[in-house]
């Protein structure tokens, strides 16, 4: 399973890809894995404000479904629209075109609270 | 992998989607030995277990199996279950969450002459379902599968060699069940995956085989039936036999049907992407009129479906309602079960090819 070293990760398995002021958000490798075939996100509109370690989101497996929460604070500016005609992308490629949204940094700190690769690999470890 | 009623089950091999297909077009492999199995035997056994059950138990040709509730005395359903006839004994398979309760339940009421064993351990079972089966299975346990009707079955074999294969199966597919002691479980894992190599065959998760029975609105034990459920509202009916004089749960069951049932237990095709889940709301005009009872992508259906409990006008096919998801008025059409119509179970004969 992939953690690629340059992201930012959430314990709730969230990942941050941070572009000057912008963190782009996506759900990791580990997580599409465990939730498998994906088939319906909810994401918010362009626009609206998210708080850190909230839920701004739902995203629907075959079996399941589970919140996603925002890894820093910020207002969207783009959110994924090929995930509504094609949620398998989470799966497929979570890190790349499976990505969720970007905010606008708020409180860029917040970057410096998330869990590094090596953190967040030591945190799959403690699951397996 | 999950643990599930005392078993490590496979919730998925390759995914649910792909699972799920394969068996519609193709063909796959469950392994259901989880599935609990009581036999009844001695003089009175079919009467015994037509009195357990609420559907004709007693006065079966041999072979025949019949899918029934069991139920308490105030109707409601103790399980879903089905009964084989087996020479004089009836053997019970029962969901493997339920078996101790079952267990203790037949044993509870039997009457002297009639000896309950519990072969759960001792049986395994295989259900190998799709429109290639057939082929499959003739190649495995003989041409004489060919000639068996939905819901009959025939046993070979006698000690470790005791066979049971039967037409059924909870996917909406042509298929079949097959039941051998455990030392034979992994030889014929084996051999059905040999000889159904050129069919394409795999093996089928428990994610795929909620996906599939939902689709045809077979009732789940725990999710969309359960002990304060009674067969009639659970659209049922068809299997509760109230021409039988005697049966647990029948005089209570025969005023359900007198009165009409409260509520009714109806499928749901929603409009959009969002799915319904167990323990949703549904509304009409604002107001409550139902629970859904299962939820998920109808992935043959090529839309969310799902079934509920609905009350008044709301309970009748083609009305429309709305499922109330994360907040959201979902719009949904009510329909009758099975919601998926194309599969292969409803044909008398299952096609045969070379």
């Amino acid at each position: 399973m992939k953690v690629p070293p340059e992201l930012r990760y959430t314990k709730e398995h969230e990942w941050v890809r941070v572009k000057g002021n912008e963190a782009e958000v996506g759900i990791t490798d580990y997580a599409q894995g465990e939730l498998g075939d994906v088939i319906f996100v909810e994401l918010p509109q362009v626009g609206s404000r998210l708080a850190q370690m909230k839920p701004f989101g739902t995203i629907d497996a075959v079996k399941t479904v589970s919140d996603l929460f925002a890894p820093v604070s910020g207002e969207v500016t783009a959110a994924n629209d090929s995930l509504q005609t094609n949620p398998a992308l989470v799966n497929q490629s979570p890190y790349e075109r499976g990505w969720m949204v970007r905010i606008r940094l708020e409180k860029p700190a917040e970057v410096e609270q998330l869990l590094s690769a090596a953190d967040y690999e030591k945190l799959l470890g403690a699951h397996a | 992998m999950v643990p599930f009623a005392g078993h490590e089950m496979p919730i998925q091999y390759e995914g649910i989607l792909a699972e799920h297909r394969a068996v519609r077009t193709g063909v796959g492999v469950f392994d259901v030995s989880h599935m609990g199995e009581i036999r009844l035997s001695g003089p009175g056994a079919a009467a015994y277990a037509d009195l357990l059950v609420t559907n004709q138990a007693a006065s079966l040709p041999e072979g025949k199996v019949v899918y029934t509730p069991m139920c308490r005395e105030d109707g409601g359903i103790l399980d879903d279950l089905l009964v084989y006839a087996l020479g004089d004994d009836r053997l019970l398979v029962v969901n493997a969450a339920n078996f101790d309760k079952d267990l203790a339940w037949v044993r509870a009421h039997a009457p002297s002459g009639v000896d309950v064993a519990d072969e759960n351990v001792a049986t395994a079972q295989l259900a190998v379902q799709g429109p290639r089966a057939e082929e499959v299975v003739a190649r495995v346990m003989g041409e004489r599968v060919r000639a068996l009707g939905f819901y009959e079955a025939f046993a070979t074999g006698t000690g470790e060699d005791w066979t049971l294969v039967s037409r059924t199966g909870y996917t909406g597919e042509d298929g079949f069940e097959i039941y051998v002691r455990p030392s034979r479980a992994l030889p014929l894992w084996d051999r059905v995956f040999e000889a159904g190599a050129a069919e394409g065959i795999r093996p089928i998760g428990l994610g795929a085989r909620d996906t599939l029975r939902l689709e045809m609105g077979y009732c789940l034990y725990g999710n969309d039936i359960d002990e304060s459920t009674n067969p009639i509202e659970a659209g049922l009916g068809w299997t509760v036999r109230l021409d039988k004089k005697e049966f647990i749960g029948r005089d209570t069951i025969a005023r359900v049907k007198e009165s009409g049932p409260r509520r009714k237990l109806l499928g749901l095709l929603l409009e959009g992407d969002r799915i319904p889940r167990h323990g949703f709301s549904v509304e009409r005009d604002g107001s409550a009129v139902g629970t859904v009872t299962s939820g998920s992508m109808g992935i043959s259906l090529g839309r969310p479906v799902g079934m509920a409990y609905l009350e008044g006008d709301a309970a009748a096919a083609g009305s429309r309602v709305d499922v109330v998801v994360r907040g959201q008025a979902t719009p949904a059409v009510v329909s009758s079960r099975p919601m998926y119509r194309e599969g292969t179970v409803r044909s008398p004969k299952p096609r045969r090819t070379a």
